[in-house]
């Protein structure tokens, strides 16, 4: 009963949204019947004849009553607010049935047992496919809702369409949850045995069963519980840029008005993305038991690819705000961050590509590609139809300028999506035409993205110091000279004292001359404004940060990119492993550390419904005791699962990371560990801490931005040589 | 699936019963599970796609690293082994696609046109204009580093 009515708020919903789609569609009749009309000559190609087109542009002009619009607006806007209620209400009584055992629903079976806490069966929401579809139309919904809430007036033009676009979206992702991932459908027993129906079927009875299958432990992580809600809060902020420039494609607005209405946005909407990748790394760290914590794995890389895009996005826009150049290329990029969101989103729950990820698996895929083909074709059309006002306002005048080194970043974000994509789909491709399965693992995307990387991070060296408009050799030179010095020096110390492995030692190199160019950099600004102001160094360190955070915030966090750089070079390069079967009192050597296995107890854990074996291992190092860690094997009844937690000591000189392996004869007397010696890997954690505290910077509301995105393109005008972002 | 879960239930009735197997104790058989994992981290079994041999838990991957072992006592080398199972298997048990050139080719020549695209590029737009010119060959004559010119600049707006 509870479930049926779940269901019927969940088509409500869906209803309301297309109605809200088609209100704000033909609030602009006008703009639709100029938009019909100039099709023109192109739709000619298409062979869309002429009569009907003319018509339907004449029938459209007919229904351009102002006073009309505005109430239709009105009304389009008032249901898109509706659908968020209406979405929480569903997502809503979906936790009442998680939250009070109704295993008689498939989705509440699935996810959630008697055993598990309240806090995790309310989580199990987004642990399954159907519940996270709901969850990500729910976000989605909260977000369009909070565009429209806030400064309905300031962006009256453009908000018709962002509903438009937003709508569809959530339309869609409602549509999938209704006709094919229903979190309400529940089992009932026919003819042909229990199966989950949405409606029921004549002559059944409705089932029951006495527990559920409880939630995959993997997923039970604290990670794994907030990862994916930073994700999709990634995926979802990223819609907002993209409706507004959809919304600037049809009306006309093609300058700079909606990347500065949507700057933040996108921010914020990065720093979720990349949060939410920074934590599912940490989980797998933490819970998957291989020593890493990125394994190219499809879904990894499919979560990656709209962050390499907005990446490369956040970096473009700035030349459309300074120079009013690319504006062509930063609307290709949001369509194609939106597109690469989808596509995350369907390479996760479609089942297409199976990878550990993919713990949920239906027939949706093709309605998935073909949303996706639909959306990109269109927004592409829409750039070929304003092609002529997208032109550039100024142009480039050196290949050292700002502008030109950021052009080059985008080329080298570019090609590592490149080389994702097609790691991604090669399988596929391989499988259709040759009809031989592969494997795209870990080996190509090192050696494919290596260099690319490494280029990247030389350019983050670089770019700081050039000019908007202008910069030489010799101007760039002059700047870096010092910190080449430096960075050279520390690489002689690290070659001394460290490694003497080529790779890793270009890569230390090129970490130095970052952090010494961004800190140099910051340093100089500092000073300068010491002098003049007579302040202390800390004030005038935040007085600049404070008069310029994305300029300061983003160099935070290109010194916490770095940081993490140190962490992954370490890792590639430097990770060590040894494997043994141990009796108590025996010891595995690696590294220097020496892992001498102690005791190992077993216990059963009821009320939780865990089994856990627990080792003790005493750890020396060079012969000195540092401590014990505490390996262990937690085997879920309910799911029939083990879960390996590593123990792990962990320095900002290397990780002691030490497995009880669950594939081998665990007893008293006698275990498998499996030892890992991580070095540097710790950097990487802090890196992304740094990085968190870097995007909030650069993120952060600030007083003056509303008065910027009236001024149109005054600034884009000033002369060369000003490097201010 | 079901086999790993059988086994699973069935080690823990044990260990609880107090039924213990013996172990393989540390006297570094030969060859050891570091030689048999050099092998088995290159490998992926058809089964459970995205995880390497040498960690992935299921029983029939403990069977493949096992017959590793026994390949490599018989004193076949690594190659001879990953052939192994590439015949039996076919190309997907390796790590990267055999055929290097098809696999790295495309992105690499879809990389080229990108920077022959952003080159062609650079050539249409750097067409310095008199006024940015102008600015271009006053700029050596500036006595002020043009940085902390900037500073000062942004510091008189701010009074």
């Amino acid at each position: 009963m509870i479930a049926n009515f779940g269901f019927g708020v969940l088509v409500v919903s869906w209803v309301v949204t297309l109605y809200s789609v088609f209100a704000a569609s033909f609030s602009n009749t006008k703009g639709l019947a100029v938009l019909v009309r100039n099709l023109g000559g192109r739709s000619k190609l298409l062979g869309v004849s002429e009569m009907p087109r003319s018509r339907l542009a004449d029938w459209l002009e007919k229904r351009s009553d102002p006073q009309n619009a505005a109430a239709m607006v009105e009304s389009a806007r008032r249901a898109m607010l509706l659908t968020w209620p209406l979405l929480t209400l569903t997502a809503g009584i979906l936790i009442y049935l998680l939250t009070h055992n109704h295993y008689e629903v498939k989705f509440v079976y699935e996810v959630t047992s008697r055993s598990m806490p309240t806090y995790l069966k309310i989580t199990a929401w987004w642990g399954g496919q159907s519940g996270s579809l709901l969850f990500w139309s729910w976000l989605m919904s909260a977000f369009a809702s909070l565009v429209t809430l806030r400064k309905w007036d300031r962006d009256r033009e453009f908000l018709p369409w962002v509903i438009v676009v937003a709508c569809i979206t959530i339309a869609f992702f409602v549509g999938m949850n209704i006709f094919f991932e229903n979190p309400f459908a529940q089992f009932y027993e026919t003819f042909n045995g229990v199966d989950a129906y949405t409606f029921q079927p004549a002559n059944s009875t409705l089932v029951t069963p006495a527990d559920g299958r409880g939630l995959n432990p993997l997923l039970r992580h604290p990670g794994m519980v907030i990862h994916p809600p930073m994700l999709y809060l990634g995926f979802v902020s990223f819609v907002i840029p993209y409706a507004f420039a959809i919304a600037a494609l049809i009306t006309g607005r093609t300058d700079d008005r909606w990347i500065r209405l949507t700057r933040r946005w996108a921010l914020w909407a990065w720093l979720f993305l990349s949060f939410g990748l920074v934590l599912g790394s940490r989980w797998a760290y933490d819970v998957l038991g291989w020593g890493g914590f990125w394994g190219w794995d499809p879904v990894e890389i499919a979560a990656f690819m709209p962050w390499l895009t907005g990446t490369a996005f956040l970096h473009s826009v700035m030349i459309q705000e300074k120079r009013g150049m690319l504006k062509h290329w930063n609307m290709l990029l949001i369509i194609l961050t939106y597109s690469l969101v989808i596509f995350g989103t369907f390479l996760t729950r479609s089942g297409v590509l199976s990878s550990v990820h993919a713990f949920a698996q239906s027939a949706i895929g093709p309605f998935f590609f073909g949303f996706i083909g639909l959306s990109l074709i269109t927004s592409v059309a829409l750039i070929f139809y304003r092609w002529s006002d997208l032109r550039s306002e100024t142009q480039m005048t050196s290949m050292l300028s700002r502008e030109a080194l950021f052009l080059l970043n985008n080329l080298l974000f570019m090609s590592i999506l490149v080389v994702c994509f097609w790691g991604v789909i090669y399988p596929l491709i391989s499988e259709l035409f040759t009809g031989a399965k592969v494997t795209v693992g870990p080996p190509f995307y090192e050696r494919a993205t290596a260099p690319i990387f490494a280029s990247l991070m030389f350019l983050m060296g670089v770019a700081p110091l050039s000019a908007w408009g202008h910069s030489t050799v010799k101007t760039l030179g002059r700047a870096m000279w010092k910190s080449i010095l430096g960075a050279a020096a520390i690489t002689v110390l690290i070659y001394l004292t460290y490694t003497h492995n080529i790779g890793a030692l270009i890569g230390f190199f090129i970490v130095a001359l970052v952090i010494l160019v961004t800190i140099y950099e910051y340093l100089r600004g500092a000073v300068a404004r010491q002098r003049s102001q007579s302040e202390n160094i800390f004030s005038a360190l935040w007085t600049l940060t404070g008069r310029n955070r994305r300029r300061y915030g983003g160099y935070i966090i290109h010194i916490s990119m770095m940081l993490m750089a140190i962490g992954i070079i370490g890792i590639e390069v430097f990770q060590t492993e040894t494997q043994g079967t141990l009796a108590q009192g025996q010891s595995l050597n690696i590294a220097g550390y020496e892992v001498r296995f102690k005791e190992i107890a077993s216990w059963d854990n009821q009320p939780a419904g865990v089994n856990y074996t627990r080792s003790v291992v005493d750890i020396y190092k060079d012969g000195k005791y540092l401590g014990q860690l505490t390996p262990r094997i937690d085997y879920y009844f309910d799911s029939q699962q083990t879960m390996t937690i590593p123990g792990n000591r962990s320095t900002f000189k290397d990780d002691l990371y030490i497995l009880l392996v669950d594939w081998e004869p665990v007893t008293s007397t006698g275990a498998t560990f499996k030892v890992y010696v991580n070095p540097l890997v710790n950097w990487l954690w802090l890196g992304s801490l740094l990085f968190l505290a870097g995007v909030i910077i650069a993120a952060w509301p600030d007083k003056e931005v509303e008065g910027v995105a009236v001024k149109v393109r005054a600034r884009a005008q000033q002369p060369s040589g000003s490097a201010a972002d | 699936m079901q086999a790993r879960i059988t086994f699973h239930f069935l080690l823990f009735t044990l260990f609880v019963a107090g039924l213990w197997v013996t172990p393989v104790y540390a006297q570094e058989p030969t060859p050891s599970d570091d030689d048999v994992n050099r092998i088995a981290k290159q490998l992926y079994c058809p089964v459970c796609e995205s995880t390497p041999l040498d960690v992935c838990p299921t029983e029939a991957c403990r069977q493949w690293r096992d017959l590793i072992r026994t390949m490599l006592t018989e004193g076949k080398s690594e190659a001879e082994i990953k052939q192994y199972f590439v015949a039996q298997y076919g190309d997907r048990v390796l790590a990267e696609p055999p055929n290097r050139l098809a696999s790295y080719l495309i992105p690499a020549i879809a990389i080229l046109l990108g920077a022959l695209f952003l080159a062609r590029g650079f050539q249409m737009w750097i067409k310095p204009s008199t006024a940015e010119a102008a600015a271009t060959s006053a700029e050596p004559q500036q006595p002020v580093d043009p940085y902390i010119a900037r500073i000062e600049e942004e510091l008189k707006k701010q009074k």
